[in-house]
C-alpha cells in the first residue's frame, strides 16, 4: 500500500502549482484553472486521509467541494465571458478600474 | 368670586396677528396686512378695556392660571397672569398707545418694502410686551423681557441692508444682554433663597424680612442685580448707549418701543419688585442716583444734538432717569404716573417727528428744517402740545407727573430735587430748541419745489444721501391715518395728567389713590427709616400734610419757572437771535465739542471694552484656541490619518495578482505560525 505521505506530497505539489499559476498567470482562464488545481490538490489530501482512517466524511467533503467547484466554474466562466465582452481582453492586469 | 377674564387672550391676540402676517403676509395685499395687524392689536386693546371695565369687581391681585409650565421638585413656574392696578395701567398704556402707533404705521410705512414683515414684528413686540406686563412670575416676565429685546432688535435692524441699522440692532441686543445677565442672576438668587419665582410667593417670603439697613444682604444683592437688568432695558447709565443708535429703526418703532413701552419695562420691573427694593435701602439709593445722573447726563447731551430723533432719544433716556429717580425714592406711583404720561407725550413727539420727517422727505437734521409751522399745521399743533407737556408747563400731562416726582425727590434729598429741577430746565430748553428749529424761522432745507428725483426717500440716511427712486414732491401734511393717532395722543398728552392732580393744587391725586394699594400694603414695614419718610408722610393725610401743601406749591412754582426759563432761553437763542448759539458754541470750545460728541462715551466704551474684547477674541480665542488648539487637533489627526493611509494605499494596486500574492503570503505566515506552535 502506498504510504499516505506520498499522497500528501503530491497534494502539496498540486496545490503549490495552483498557487504559483494563480500568481504568475495573466490570463483569467489560466488563473481559473489554477484555482481548480488548488481545489483538487486539497481534494486529494481529503480522500487520502479518508482512506487512511476509513472515514466517509472526507469523501463526502470532496463531493461538496466538487459541487461548489462546478457552481464556481459556471459563475466564473459567465463572468469571464462578460469581462471579455466589455473589455475585449482576458489580461487581469488590464482589468484594474478600481485601481487608485 | 373671581370671574374668568381670559387675560391670556390679550397677549395671544397679537401673536395670532404675527403668525398670520408672518407666515402668509407675503402674498397678502398691503390692505390685508394692515387690516390683520390692526384687527389683532385693536382686539387686544378692546380686551384690555373690557378687563378695565370689570376691574373694580375683582379682588386684587387677580391671578389667572392658564397651564403648568415648569415643575421641578418644589419649584414651579406656570403660564399664569397677574392683574393688579399696576399691570392694568401698563396694560392700557401698552395696548392703547400700541394700537394708535399701529394705525400710524400703516400710513407711515405704506410705501416701504417689507410691509408685512414690519407688522409681523410689531405684533410680535406687542405679544412679548403684554406677556412681560401680565406675567405672574419672574420667569414668564423674563420671557417677555427677552422677547421685547428680540422684537426691538428685529425692528431696529428693519432696514437691514443699511450697515448702520444692522449695527445698531446688534448693539442694542448686546448691551441689553449685559443687563439681562444681571436680571438672570437675580432670578437665580431668588430661586436659591425662596425656591420660587412667583410674585406672590417671593413677596410673601420677603415681607417678614426687615430692611437691610446695617449691611448689604441678599435683598440688596437682588435689588442691585435687578437694577442692572433694568438699566440695560431702560437705557440708564452705564448701559444707555444703545438707545440713541436704536433711532436707526423706522420712526413708529422708535415711538412704540424706544419711547412709550419697551424702555419703560425696567421701571415696571422695579415697581413690581418694590417689596424687595423697599427692604434694600442701599439698592434703592443706587437706583435713585443712577436715575438722577442719567436724567441730567442725557439732557445735557440732548441740548447739542441736531438730529431730530436723536434729541428725542436722549430726551427719552433723561425722562426714564426721572422714573428711576422716583422709584429710587420709593415714589413708585409717581414713577408709574410719569411712565404713563411719558408714553403719551413721547409717543406723540416721535410720531410727530416722523410726520415732520415724512413731510420733508426723509430729512432728519433740524438745521435743514425750519418754518414748517404753516405747512404742516396738524403736526405742528400736536407736537406743540407734546412739547409743552414734556417741558412741564401746566396744565399739560407732563407737568403733573414730573412735579410729583420732583416733590417726592425733594422729600428724600434736596440734591435729587435740585438736579431734577436743573434737568427739567434743560428738558424744556432742548425741546423748545427742537420746536423753534423745526417749525419757526425760515425753511433751511432744499427748496420746496425741488424736483422729485432729488427728494430723499423717507428712510434713506441723509448722510448716505442716496437719491431714492420715489419722491414726495414738496413739503406736505401727512395722510389722515397718521394724523388721527397724533390727535388722539395730543388729547391724552393734554389731559392725561388730570387724573393725578396733587392735593396742593386742589385735586385728590386719583392716580396715586388708584395705584397706591399695590405699593402701600408693604411699604409701611419700612417705617420712618430712610426713604420711607416720604411714604409715611403721604400716608398721614392730616394737618401736617395740609401744611405741606404750601411748601409743595412753592416747589411747583419753581419747577414751572424752570420750564418757562427753558422756553425763554430757547426762544432767545433759536428764534430771536439764531446766530447766537454758534457764538456760544465757539466760546465754549472743548466743552461744546464734548457734548456734541456725547462726552465721547461711545469712543470710551469702544476703547475700554469693544476693542480689547475684539482683540482678545481674535488673538486668544480665535488664533489661540480655535486655530491653534481645536483646528490644529482636528487638522493634525486628519493629516496623520492621511499619512498612514498614504503609506498603506500602495497595497491597493488594483493588480489582481498582487492581491493574490498578499493572500498567499498571509496564508504562508499563518501556516508558519501553526507549524511553529505545533513544534514548540
Amino acid at each position: 500500500m502506498v504510504p499516505i505521505s506520498y499522497y500528501l506530497i503530491l497534494s502539496g505539489i498540486l496545490f503549490a502549482c495552483g498557487v504559483t499559476g494563480f500568481l504568475i498567470k495573466r490570463n483569467i482562464i489560466s488563473i481559473f484553472m489554477s484555482i481548480e488545481l488548488m481545489l483538487n490538490g486539497v481534494n486529494l489530501s481529503f480522500v487520502a486521509f479518508a482512506a487512511q482512517w476509513h472515514a466517509l466524511s472526507g469523501q463526502i467533503f470532496v463531493f461538496f467541494v466538487m459541487v461548489v467547484a462546478a457552481a464556481e466554474a459556471a459563475v466564473g466562466l459567465a463572468i469571464i465571458i462578460a469581462v471579455y465582452r466589455t473589455r475585449e481582453t482576458l489580461n487581469v492586469d488590464q482589468v484594474d478600474l478600481l485601481k487608485l | 368670586m373671581t370671574p374668568n377674564l381670559h387675560l391670556w387672550l390679550i397677549p395671544v391676540l397679537p401673536l395670532v396677528g404675527t403668525a398670520v402676517n408672518g407666515l402668509f403676509g407675503k402674498k397678502f395685499s398691503r390692505q390685508t396686512v394692515a387690516a390683520v395687524a390692526l384687527l389683532f392689536s385693536g382686539a387686544a386693546f378692546a380686551m384690555a378695556l373690557f378687563v378695565a371695565s370689570r376691574f373694580s369687581s375683582l379682588t386684587t391681585p387677580h391671578i389667572e392660571f392658564l397651564a403648568t409650565w415648569i415643575r421641578a421638585g418644589k419649584f414651579q413656574a406656570d403660564f399664569a397672569f397677574y392683574l393688579d392696578q399696576l399691570s392694568l395701567v401698563m396694560l392700557l398704556v401698552v395696548t392703547g398707545v400700541g394700537f394708535l402707533i399701529h394705525i400710524y404705521s400703516v400710513g407711515y410705512m405704506w410705501e416701504e418694502g417689507g410691509f408685512y414683515r414690519f407688522f409681523a414684528y410689531l405684533n410680535l413686540f406687542m405679544f412679548f410686551m403684554l406677556t412681560l406686563v401680565l406675567a405672574s412670575n419672574y420667569l414668564l416676565m423674563f420671557i417677555g423681557w427677552e422677547g421685547v429685546g428680540l422684537a426691538s432688535y428685529l425692528l431696529i435692524g428693519f432696514w437691514f441692508t443699511k450697515d448702520s441699522a444692522a449695527a445698531a440692532g446688534k448693539k442694542a441686543f448686546i448691551v441689553n444682554r449685559i443687563g439681562d445677565f444681571g436680571f438672570l442672576i437675580a432670578l437665580f438668587l431668588l430661586i436659591k433663597h425662596f425656591g420660587s419665582l412667583n410674585f406672590d410667593q417671593v413677596f410673601q417670603s420677603v415681607i417678614p424680612m426687615g430692611a437691610e439697613t446695617g449691611g448689604a444682604g441678599l435683598l440688596t444683592a437682588v435689588g442691585l442685580l435687578l437694577m442692572v437688568g433694568a438699566a440695560g432695558k431702560s437705557a440708564q447709565i452705564p448701559l444707555y448707549v444703545w438707545l440713541p443708535d436704536a433711532m436707526e429703526g423706522p420712526t413708529p418703532v422708535s415711538a412704540l418701543i424706544h419711547a412709550a413701552t419697551m424702555v419703560t419695562a425696567g421701571v415696571y420691573m422695579a415697581a413690581r419688585s418694590h417689596v424687595i427694593f423697599d427692604r434694600a435701602p442701599a439698592a434703592l439709593t443706587v437706583v435713585a442716583i443712577t436715575g438722577t445722573l442719567t436724567a441730567l447726563f442725557a439732557a445735557t447731551i440732548g441740548v447739542a444734538q441736531t438730529d431730530i430723533k436723536k434729541v428725542l432719544a436722549y430726551s427719552t433716556i433723561s425722562q426714564l432717569g426721572y422714573m428711576f429717580m422716583a422709584c429710587g425714592v420709593a415714589a413708585y406711583s409717581a414713577g408709574i404716573f410719569h411712565l404713563m404720561t411719558h408714553a403719551f407725550f413721547k409717543g406723540l413727539l416721535f410720531l410727530a417727528a416722523g410726520s415732520v420727517i415724512h413731510a420733508v422727505s426723509g430729512e432728519q437734521d433740524m438745521r435743514l428744517m425750519g418754518g414748517l409751522r404753516t405747512k404742516i399745521p396738524w403736526t405742528f399743533w400736536t407736537m406743540t402740545i407734546a412739547t409743552f407737556a414734556i417741558a412741564g408747563i401746566p396744565p399739560f400731562a407732563g407737568f403733573f407727573s414730573k412735579d410729583e416726582i420732583l416733590w417726592r425727590a425733594y422729600q428724600a434729598s434736596w440734591v435729587y430735587w435740585f438736579i431734577g429741577l436743573f434737568t427739567a430746565f434743560l428738558t424744556s430748553f432742548y425741546m423748545f430748541r427742537l420746536w423753534f428749529m423745526t417749525f419757526f424761522g425760515e425753511y433751511r432745507g432744499a427748496t420746496e419745489d425741488a424736483p422729485a428725483h432729488l427728494a430723499l426717500d423717507i428712510h434713506s440716511d441723509t448722510r448716505a444721501g442716496a437719491p431714492a427712486p420715489h419722491g414726495h414732491g414738496g413739503i406736505h401734511e401727512s395722510p389722515p391715518l397718521m394724523v388721527i393717532p397724533l390727535v388722539v395722543l395730543a388729547v391724552l398728552s393734554f389731559t392725561g395728567g388730570w387724573i393725578g392732580v396733587p392735593g396742593s393744587l386742589g385735586g385728590s391725586n386719583r392716580f396715586d389713590k388708584f395705584i397706591g394699594p399695590v405699593f402701600h400694603s408693604t411699604v409701611t414695614a419700612l417705617g420712618a427709616e430712610g426713604h420711607g419718610v416720604a411714604t409715611a408722610e403721604r400716608e398721614a393725610e392730616g394737618p401736617e400734610a395740609q401744611a405741606g401743601h404750601g411748601t409743595e406749591l412753592i416747589f411747583t412754582g419753581i419747577s414751572v419757572f424752570a420750564g418757562l426759563l427753558g422756553f425763554g432761553l430757547a426762544w432767545l437763542l433759536y428764534y430771536r437771535k439764531p446766530q447766537l448759539p454758534q457764538q456760544i458754541a465757539a466760546g465754549l470750545g472743548g466743552l461744546y465739542q464734548a457734548v456734541v460728541h456725547k462726552y465721547y462715551i461711545d469712543e470710551l466704551y469702544a476703547a475700554l471694552f469693544v476693542k480689547p474684547l475684539i482683540a482678545g477674541s481674535a488673538l486668544i480665542l480665535w488664533h489661540g484656541i480655535d486655530q491653534d488648539v481645536i483646528d490644529a487637533a482636528l487638522d493634525n489627526s486628519a493629516h496623520g490619518a492621511r499619512e498612514v493611509s498614504d503609506s498603506v494605499r500602495h497595497m491597493q494596486s488594483g493588480n489582481l495578482r498582487s492581491y493574490a500574492g498578499w493572500v498567499a503570503a498571509g496564508a504562508a505566515v499563518v501556516i508558519a505560525y501553526m507549524v511553529w506552535i505545533g513544534t514548540r
